[in-house]
């Protein structure tokens, strides 16, 4: 069967699985596009590549399944960047497809010709050039292999104009993957399992810390096992959120830089800290020095180069974090550790007293309200896509997600304008979940064209915009280290309520907090997509804080609590 | 050097395709290590290139490169050679100012050095000399005085002595089936 390039590309991606792609057409990709009519699969027109790469990497976090993108040569490329080194990060199995200017053009400074593989080099997990029709098979099937196998990842294929015009022969197992997984002799400090169940049975008081591996290898049940035979508490870490419920007993919340504050003391008094699927990254650990003092430390990842990067651990383990879990479950003993438990109550003191959702109705409107509530009323079912800054670590403390795969967001790059087209991902991938964004002002401007994809696609996706007027998280650092000069934090905006009418969309604006739960359901009962403008607290700060560098335990917690007293 | 470091030397296996060495040489860049020297070439099975790179670390960050290095699609096999007893051999043509009485002071350290001449010029010598580094930086020093007008090195090529090459390769660990866990004692 003779096919060009173009369809070899279809037919692969179709075999592999892939039913909706995420794209925007040019003169690079054309053939590819032409064939496209012929293949069974949806595609879905971005308005800036920026927004496939992301609706691809919030498809597969979604499902689990790789996302796949494509753009033309040039600038359809060079747009995909910022998307790509999310996924990277966030270890998202995205495939991304480029057109390429004809093979005879590359080295010429051709029209729309970038060196998008030299690029991308050091922020996808591989790419591929291919310059003939031949070599299109091999390459997209390696590249589903390479992006959702091992620790996950991006792959970019770039194939140029005459690759997808020419013909050959498609033989789809002569291009089987064969991919040399070679692995080195044990690193120092890597032991046999039993090391760590020995560490683990002799712990008085330890902790696992549960990272978006849990996830990303299905061990969501395994690790419940695992915890609830020691009677080990778990503290998470934001990309971890979902992978133990929140409302598990067992499940003390988030770590880190705007984690509870028991979880980061507690982190800091454990005697044993078993990492499992987490990488010690700078805003979970602080300062590295005064880290988890007292504590032995257990380490398991699939990838090794994590191993004994950040923090000097006792036994490494790379593995599926499944399997390595398995591995210790028979031999782990069942624990009783009711001091532990009684420490970490201690621990939790004034919290609650602190806690700004327990602080009367002043008749303003706080996020943390506006998040607790929207919790509330989605029965903690919605699949939440939170962008970056204040409002991301509200959503992160006040949605309590019981659910794997419930909370979509960008952890090790911080993207702003990730969660808005990251949700229409989500949403193709899940049609049946209740998506909801939550956005701040600024990040939701910096990719709401994609409105109007989620016009044209006719998709039910609400978004909570967290409006403060501020790049919040921004100008809370120069409230905390530069003396209040809010430098360019202050941001307008348009009128969110007449935007989305003018994208075919329901809107509406919510000052007070009584506002909030007749929005929100008014959002739900609204079949397309919905925009809540809600007009939170200008100048709210997020606690606890433990700033950039600093010991994990020395936290900015919230300056002197207001308590109503019987004397109010 | 910073403490705990020492020279590392990692005999790299690759695929022979166009854009290894950007990918090799962008790992080293990206991560923050420093190549003291970087040889490739041609090895003995068709379509696999050997890399030779030295790199200054610890041993913490050697480990680090390797897994590292493993991640590379192209990349089939990574040896830490640095405490296997091997042979590390440094080329290098050395072009020396030398008329009348200096010719031949500098034609008797070459044979000194078992180095050899490789090319007579009215004005200068051309030498070519092969082994470990520091007997080239040696030879060097020795011919310094003379003027050195230019020098060419390869860089350390290395192979492990005797006859073992094969080593032990762990495969890496596959998801298990949910089937093959036992759960039945948990209460999930
Ligand atoms: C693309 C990008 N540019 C800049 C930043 C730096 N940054 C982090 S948080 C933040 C402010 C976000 O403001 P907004 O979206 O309004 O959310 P808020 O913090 O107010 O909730 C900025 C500018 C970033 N993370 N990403
Ligand atoms: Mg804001």
């Amino acid at each position: 069967m003779k096919l060009t390039g173009a369809q070899i590309l279809w037919e692969c991606l179709v075999r592999e699985g892939v039913t909706d792609v995420f794209g925007y057409p040019g003169g690079a990709i054309l053939p590819a596009y032409d064939a496209l009519l012929e293949y069974p699969i949806r595609h879905v027109l971005v308005r800036h590549e920026q927004g496939a790469t992301h609706m691809a990497d919030g498809y597969a976090r979604a499902s689990g399944r790789v996302g796949v993108a494509i753009a033309t040569s040039g600038p359809g490329a060079t747009n995909m960047v910022t998307g790509i080194a999310t996924a990277m990060m966030d270890s998202s199995p995205i495939v991304c497809v480029t057109g390429q200017v004809g093979s005879r053009l590359i080295g010429s400074d051709a029209f729309q010709e970038a060196d998008i593989t030299g690029i991308t080099l050091p922020i996808t997990k591989h790419n591929y050039l291919v310059t003939s029709a031949e070599d299109v098979a091999p390459a997209v099937r390696e590249a589903f292999a390479v992006a959702a196998g091992g620790r996950p990842g991006p792959v970019l294929i770039d194939i140029t104009k005459d690759a997808q015009q020419g013909s050959c022969a498609f033989d789809w197992n002569a291009a089987e993957p064969r991919l040399t997984e070679a692995y080195d002799d044990a690193l120092p400090g890597d032991g046999p399992s039993c090391d760590a169940v020995a560490l683990i049975n002799a712990a008085e008081r330890p902790l696992i810390l549960a990272g978006h591996g849990v996830m990303l290898s299905g061990a969501e049940r395994e690790i419940l096992a695992f915890a609830e035979r020691g009677q080990i508490p778990i503290a998470v870490t934001l990309l971890g959120i979902g992978g133990v419920p929140a409302s598990h007993p067992l499940n003390l919340g988030m770590m880190g830089m705007h984690g509870e504050a028991w979880v980061n003391v507690a982190i800091q008094q454990a005697d044993l800290l078993i990492a499992l699927g987490m990488r010690f990254d700078d805003r979970v650990t602080g300062n590295l020095k005064t880290y988890a003092p007292t504590a032995r430390k257990i380490h398991v990842d699939i990838d090794r180069a994590e191993l004994n990067k950040n923090v000097r651990v006792d036994v490494a383990i790379a593995s599926d974090l499944r399997a390595a879990i398995a591995d210790w479950l028979p031999d782990v003993a069942p624990g009783d550790r009711a001091a532990w438990f009684a420490e970490i109550d201690a621990l939790k003191g004034d919290s609650a007293v602190r806690d700004i959702q327990n602080l009367p109705d002043d008749g303003h409107l706080y996020a943390a309200h506006v998040i607790n509530d929207l919790w509330r009323l989605t029965d903690g079912r919605a699949l939440v896509v939170s962008d970056v800054g204040q409002h991301q670590m509200w959503e992160a403390q006040y949605y309590k997600h019981d659910a794997p795969r419930s909370l979509i967001t960008s952890g090790g790059l911080g993207t702003m304008g990730f969660a808005l087209p990251a949700a229409i991902g989500a949403k193709i991938a899940r049609p049946d979940a209740e998506v909801w964004v939550v956005v701040g002002d600024g990040g939701f401007q910096m990719t709401m064209c994609e409105l109007a994809t989620i016009a044209q696609e006719k998709l039910d996706i609400n978004v909570a915009i967290i409006n403060n007027g501020y790049l919040g998280m921004v100008r809370q650092w120069q409230e905390f280290f530069y003396q209040r000069r809010y430098a360019a934090t202050p941001i307008t905006g348009p009128d969110f309520v007449k935007l989305a009418d003018a994208f075919g969309l329901w809107g509406a604006a919510v000052h007070r907090r009584g506002e909030v739960e007749a929005a929100v359901l008014a959002a739900r009962a609204c079949p397309g997509g919905a925009i809540i403008d809600f007009r939170v607290e200008q100048e709210d700060t997020v606690y606890p804080m433990v700033p950039a560098g600093a010991d994990l335990h020395r936290m900015i917690r919230r300056p002197s609590p207001i308590v109503e007293t019987a004397a109010d | 050097m910073q403490p705990g470091n020492m020279l590392h030397t990692f005999a790299i296996y690759v695929d022979n395709k166009p854009g290894v060495l950007t990918r090799v040489a962008s790992l080293f860049r990206r991560r923050a290590f420093n190549i003291e020297s970087l040889t490739v070439g041609h090895t003995e099975r068709p379509g696999v290139s050997r890399m030779t790179v030295v790199v200054d670390t610890d041993d913490y960050g050697a480990r680090r490169l390797e897994a590292n290095l493993y991640k590379l699609v192209p990349v089939q096999r990574v040896d830490d050679i640095t405490q296997t007893p091997s042979i590390a051999r440094d080329l290098a043509l050395i072009k020396v100012a030398a008329t009348g009485e200096a010719r031949t002071h500098v034609m008797q350290l070459v044979d000194v050095y078992r180095a050899r001449i490789v090319d007579v010029g009215p004005e200068s010598l051309v030498i070519e000399a092969t082994g470990p580094e520091a007997k080239i930086d040696s030879l060097l020093e020795v011919l310094r005085p003379f003027g050195v007008i230019e020098m060419a090195r390869t860089g350390r090529v290395s192979m492990a002595r005797g006859t073992t090459t094969a080593r032990r390769f762990d495969p890496p660990r596959a998801p298990v089936e949910a089937a093959a866990i036992d759960l039945s004692n948990c209460s999930v």
